[in-house]
C-alpha cells in the first residue's frame, strides 16, 4: 500500500443510499472524479434496498413506491458511469481522508481530495426484559426482510416501538399476508396528529398515512397508543408472550393493567440513530440533538464538518428522511465542487436556492417523524436492573448504574469500567442507551459524550489485512533498548 | 475567569499531578503513610497509557536494569485485590520470547543473559520445550526465552480499581481538572487548575509530578528542562475466539506482545508506531505498521489468522534520553518530586509509586530511585 499504488480521486462517497447516490451524480456533473463505495451489492441503501443479487420481480407483481424509486435511483447511477465499489467495506479512514477498503479481492486504499460520509442510520432498541430472546427483531430489520426479500418476520407479529416504521412494518406484513397481532406505540394519537401540519403540501404521504391506518383498522389490528413492551418471554410452544403496559409521555412505564399478547415474533424499534462512526473516528466536532437522532457531526448547509475535506449528508448527518437526503446529497456535492474549485459559488446560486427550498419542504416531514423517533428518557429510566444493555458484552443496567455510582462520569470511562460497548458492534447498538443511563446519574446527556471512534469500522480478519507473506516480508523494526 | 481559593479542602500535605498508575500508587502510598493527599488529573484516572496499554506484566520486555522493580511490581499486580480492594484481572502465565532467525537466536540469548543478571528467572529453551508450553507456536521456531514469572492484566480496569482504593484512603480525587501552572514559594506550592469551567487554586506543602509523557511539560512549569521522547504505540484487539494460546508471547527484538484473555479476545501489541504527538495524543494507526504487527502476530501463532479485529487504538509511552525512568527530587525545587516516564511503566508502576512515596515520607525506599538531575538538558538521542 505505498503511494504509487494509491488510487486518487476528487471525491469519495461512502454510502450509496439516496444521499450518496445523488451526491455522486451531482459531483460528477460538476466535473469531479468520483468513487462511490457501499458494503451492499447494489445501490439503494436501506430505504431503497435492492432485491438480492440475481433476483428479479415476477411479472405482474405489485411494485411499491419505494421499490420504484429504488429502481430509478439505480438506473440513474448506471447511466453516469460513476466508478462504484459495491460489496466493499470501509474498514478504516485516516486523517488525510485516506480510505481503506476490504472487498472480495482483499484490501485496497484510496486517497480522495474530499470525503462524503452518507452512511445513514442504525436502529435503536431501548432494552426491556427479554429483548435478546430469539424471535425479537428490529423494526428496521423487519422492513428489510419485507422489502428486499419479501419475507414475513413471523406468522403472527407484534409490532412495537416508536416512529413511522411502526405503521410501515405493520402494513407491509398485512400486505404480504401475515398477521399483525397488535401494534404497540409509545406515542399517543395526539402526537401523531401534531405531525399533520408537516404533511401539508405532501398529498402522497398524507394518502399513504391514511391508507395505512385504514388497512390496519380493516384488518382489526388492536392498536395500543402510549404503551410499551414490558417483557418478552418464550413460551413452551416456541412462541412468545409479549407483555405490554401503559407509559407516560416520556415513555416511562406506568402502574396499571398489563396485557399479555401471544405471537411468534416481536418487531420492535425505538427510532434511528445517525451513523457517525467515521466522523467520530476523524475526531470531527459533534453535537447532541435528540430531535435529529442524537449525536451528529456539526456541519454547515454544505455538509462541511469541522474536519477540512470531510462532508456529511443524509440521515447520517441529521435525520430528515429519504427525500430530504437526496436533495441534501446534491447540495453537499455542490459545496464540495465549489470547495475543490470545479465551479464558482455564483454559478450554482440558483440551483442551490432551488434545492434548498425543496429540501426545507421535504425535511419538514422527515423531521416531524424524527421527533416521534427521538429517545424517550422515561423509556430508558424504566429499564429493569437485570436487563442487558450491551448485548455484545452482556452488561446489565445494574452494572452501568453501579459504575456510575462508583464515579464513572463519561461514556468512555464507563466502557473501560464495565466493557459496555467494547464488543464487535463497537457500541453501535448500546451507545445511545448506555449514554442516557449514565446521564441520569451525571446530569446532561452532552456531558456524558460518545464512544471514541475506532478502527476497524467493520470487523476485518488478521488474514485479510496481513495478506500473503513470509517472515522476511515483515518489516521488523530495530530492537528495543536492552 | 475569576481565580478563587478552594475553601476548606485547600491545603494538602501533598498534591499529586497526574492520575496514571504512577500517580495513583504514589497518592495511595502517601495517604497510607498518614499524609493528607489530593490527586488531580486533566482527564479521568488511568485513561491514558495506564488504561490503554497492553497490560503485559512481563520480564522479557522490561529494561534489564528495571527487572528488580518489575519483579516486585508484578507481585503487587497479582495481589491487586488485596491492596486496592478491586482487581485488574491480573493473570499469572508463563512468558516466551521467540526467535525465528539465527540473528534472533543470538538476541534471545543476549537479552535473557542481561535480564538473568538482574534476577529474572529467564532460560533459553528448545523449540520442542517451547511448544509443550505453547502448542500453537509456528513450526519455524528456532529458540525461545522462557520466564515463569509473566502474565497480564486488563489495563482498562486500572482506573476503576485505583478510584476505589483512593477514595477508600481518603485521597481527594479531582478528575477532568487540567492544571495550568504551579507557583512555588515559602507557603508551599500553589496549583492553578480548572474544574467544571472554574479556575481554582489548591495549595500543598509538596507536589509530585506523575504525568508520563507529559512530565516534560510539567517540569517546565517549574523551570526545569528534561526532554522526553513520545512513543505512539499501536494496539489491536480481536473479537472473542476459541482458545489459541495460553502464555504471553514476545519476539526477540521485543516488538511483539501477544496474549489471550479469559474472555477469548487476543491483544496484539509490541510498540509498533502510529501517528500522534504529545499535544494531540495518538491520532491514527499507520497502515504499514498495522500490517507488520498483524503479520508478526499471526506468524507467531498461525491460528490467529482467522481472528477478526475488533478495535485498534493508540497509547503514548515515554522514553527518556537513557531509557530509564525519572524517580526522585525535581532538581533545584524543594519539596517537588517526579515519578514516571518508565519504559514498560505499567508493569513497574505500582512499585515505583511506592518507592517515591517512601522517599517523600522520609523512609528508605525498598530499591534506589532514578535521580532526575542526570537528565536535565540532556537531548533525546536521535533514532
Amino acid at each position: 500500500m505505498n503511494d504509487s499504488q494509491r488510487n486518487i480521486v476528487d471525491l469519495l462517497v461512502i454510502g450509496a443510499g439516496p444521499a450518496g447516490v445523488a451526491a455522486a451524480i451531482a459531483a460528477q456533473e460538476c466535473g469531479l472524479t468520483v468513487l462511490l463505495v457501499d458494503e451492499n451489492p447494489q445501490a439503494g441503501g436501506q430505504v431503497y434496498k435492492a432485491l438480492p443479487t440475481g433476483f428479479t420481480r415476477s411479472r405482474g407483481s405489485s411494485v411499491s413506491k419505494e421499490a420504484r424509486l429504488g429502481d430509478q435511483l439505480r438506473e440513474s447511477l448506471i447511466r453516469t458511469e460513476i466508478d462504484c465499489c459495491f460489496g466493499h467495506k470501509v474498514w478504516n479512514v485516516g486523517s488525510s481522508l485516506r480510505v481503506d477498503l476490504l472487498g472480495p479481492q482483499g484490501v485496497s486504499t484510496w486517497q480522495p481530495r474530499a470525503l462524503l460520509v452518507a452512511t445513514g442510520t442504525t436502529e435503536r432498541v431501548v432494552p426491556f426484559t427479554g429483548w435478546t430472546t430469539p424471535g425479537v427483531i428490529g423494526l428496521a430489520a423487519a422492513t428489510l426482510l419485507l422489502k428486499s426479500q419479501n419475507i414475513l418476520p413471523g406468522r403472527r407479529t407484534v409490532v412495537a416501538g416508536a416512529g413511522p416504521l411502526l405503521l410501515a412494518v405493520a402494513n407491509a406484513i398485512l400486505k404480504a399476508g401475515g398477521e399483525v397481532t397488535a401494534l404497540v406505540d409509545l406515542a399517543s394519537r395526539g402526537e401523531w396528529l401534531r405531525t399533520l401540519p408537516s404533511l401539508v403540501g405532501r398529498p402522497v404521504l398524507m394518502w399513504d398515512g391514511l391508507s395505512w391506518q385504514a388497512r390496519l383498522r380493516w384488518a382489526g389490528v388492536p392498536i395500543y397508543y402510549r404503551h410499551g413492551v414490558r417483557s418478552v418471554t418464550q413460551l413452551g410452544s416456541g412462541g412468545l408472550c409479549v407483555r405490554v403496559g401503559q407509559v407516560d409521555d416520556r415513555g416511562m412505564p406506568l402502574q396499571g393493567v398489563e396485557i399479555d399478547i401471544e405471537a411468534d415474533t416481536l418487531a420492535v424499534g425505538h427510532g434511528l440513530v445517525p451513523s457517525t462512526d467515521i466522523s467520530r473516528l476523524l475526531r470531527a466536532r459533534h453535537k447532541y440533538v435528540p430531535q435529529q437522532g442524537g449525536w451528529i457531526a456539526e456541519s454547515d448547509e454544505g455538509g462541511r464538518t469541522s474536519v477540512p475535506g470531510l462532508y456529511v449528508a443524509g440521515d447520517g448527518a441529521s435525520i430528515a428522511g429519504a427525500a430530504a437526503a437526496g436533495l441534501q446529497g446534491k447540495l453537499v456535492a455542490l459545496a464540495c465542487a465549489v470547495d475543490l474549485g470545479f465551479v464558482k459559488e455564483d454559478q450554482i446560486k440558483r440551483e442551490k436556492s432551488e434545492l434548498q427550498s425543496q429540501w426545507h419542504k421535504s425535511a419538514r416531514f422527515g423531521k416531524a417523524m424524527a421527533g416521534l423517533m427521538a429517545m424517550r428518557s422515561g423509556a430508558v429510566a424504566g429499564i429493569e436492573p437485570d436487563t442487558i444493555v450491551c448485548r455484545c458484552e452482556d452488561v446489565t443496567r445494574a452494572e452501568i448504574d453501579a459504575a456510575a455510582r462508583e464515579g464513572a462520569r463519561d461514556i468512555n470511562q464507563l466502557k473501560a469500567w464495565t466493557r459496555c460497548g467494547m464488543g464487535p458492534c463497537q457500541g453501535r447498538t448500546c451507545g445511545d442507551v448506555a449514554g442516557s443511563l449514565l446521564a441520569q446519574h451525571v446530569g446532561a446527556r452532552q456531558d456524558v459524550g460518545y464512544f471514541t471512534g475506532r478502527a476497524p469500522l467493520r470487523p476485518i480478519s488478521l488474514a485479510e489485512v496481513a495478506g500473503e507473506y513470509t517472515y522476511a516480508d515483515i518489516p521488523i523494526p530495530k530492537a528495543a533498548p536492552l | 475567569m475569576k481565580t478563587s481559593e478552594l475553601s476548606s479542602t485547600g491545603f494538602y500535605d501533598a498534591i499529586v499531578i497526574g492520575g496514571g498508575v504512577m500517580g495513583c500508587s504514589t497518592a495511595l502510598h502517601l495517604a497510607q503513610g498518614g499524609m493528607r493527599v489530593a490527586l488531580i488529573d486533566r482527564g479521568p484516572l488511568c485513561r491514558e497509557a495506564s488504561g490503554v496499554n497492553a497490560g503485559t506484566l512481563t520480564m522479557h520486555m522490561t529494561r534489564a536494569a528495571l527487572i528488580p522493580y518489575a519483579m516486585r511490581s508484578w507481585q503487587m499486580w497479582m495481589d491487586a485485590e488485596k491492596w486496592l480492594g478491586k482487581g485488574v484481572l491480573a493473570t499469572h502465565v508463563p512468558g516466551l520470547t521467540l526467535a525465528f532467525t539465527e540473528t534472533e537466536c543470538e538476541l534471545v540469548e543476549l537479552r535473557a543473559k542481561a535480564r538473568r543478571e538482574y534476577g529474572a528467572p529467564i532460560e533459553v529453551i528448545s523449540p520442542q520445550r517451547a511448544r509443550e508450553i505453547e502448542p500453537g507456536l509456528h513450526p519455524g521456531l528456532l529458540k525461545a526465552g522462557y520466564c515463569e514469572i509473566d502474565g497480564f492484566a486488563s489495563a482498562y480496569l486500572t482506573g476503576r480499581a485505583f478510584h476505589h482504593a483512593l477514595l477508600g484512603a481518603n485521597v481527594t480525587v479531582l478528575e477532568n481538572a487540567p492544571v495550568h501552572a504551579i507557583d512555588t514559594g515559602d507557603a508551599g506550592h500553589r496549583i492553578q487548575f480548572t474544574v467544571a469551567g472554574q479556575r481554582q487554586i489548591m495549595t500543598a506543602r509538596r507536589v509530585v509530578l506523575a504525568g508520563g509523557v507529559w512530565i516534560e511539560n510539567m517540569l517546565a512549569w517549574l523551570g526545569v528542562n528534561i526532554p522526553i521522547k513520545v512513543l505512539i504505540n499501536q494496539l489491536i484487539v480481536t473479537e472473542r475466539i476459541r482458545p489459541v494460546m495460553r502464555s504471553v508471547l514476545s519476539v526477540a527484538n521485543g516488538l511483539l506482545s501477544l496474549k489471550q484473555f479469559a474472555n477469548g479476545t487476543v491483544l496484539i501489541g509490541g510498540g509498533w508506531q502510529g501517528d500522534g504527538d504529545r499535544e494531540h495524543g495518538g491520532r491514527e494507526a499507520r497502515p504499514q505498521n498495522l500490517i507488520g504487527n498483524m503479520r508478526l502476530a499471526s506468524y507467531a501463532v498461525p491460528a490467529l489468522a482467522e481472528a477478526r479485529i475488533a478495535r485498534i487504538w493508540l497509547g503514548l509511552e515515554a522514553e527518556t534520553a537513557d531509557a530509564m525512568p525519572i524517580i526522585g527530587d525535581v532538581p533545584g525545587i524543594p519539596d517537588a518530586f517526579v515519578v514516571g516516564s518508565a519504559h514498560s511503566g505499567y508493569t513497574s508502576g505500582p512499585f515505583m509509586g511506592r518507592i517515591i512515596a517512601q522517599h517523600i515520607l522520609g523512609l528508605t525506599p525498598d530499591l534506589p530511585l532514578f535521580d532526575p538531575a542526570r537528565l536535565v538538558g540532556l537531548p533525546i538521542p536521535s533514532v
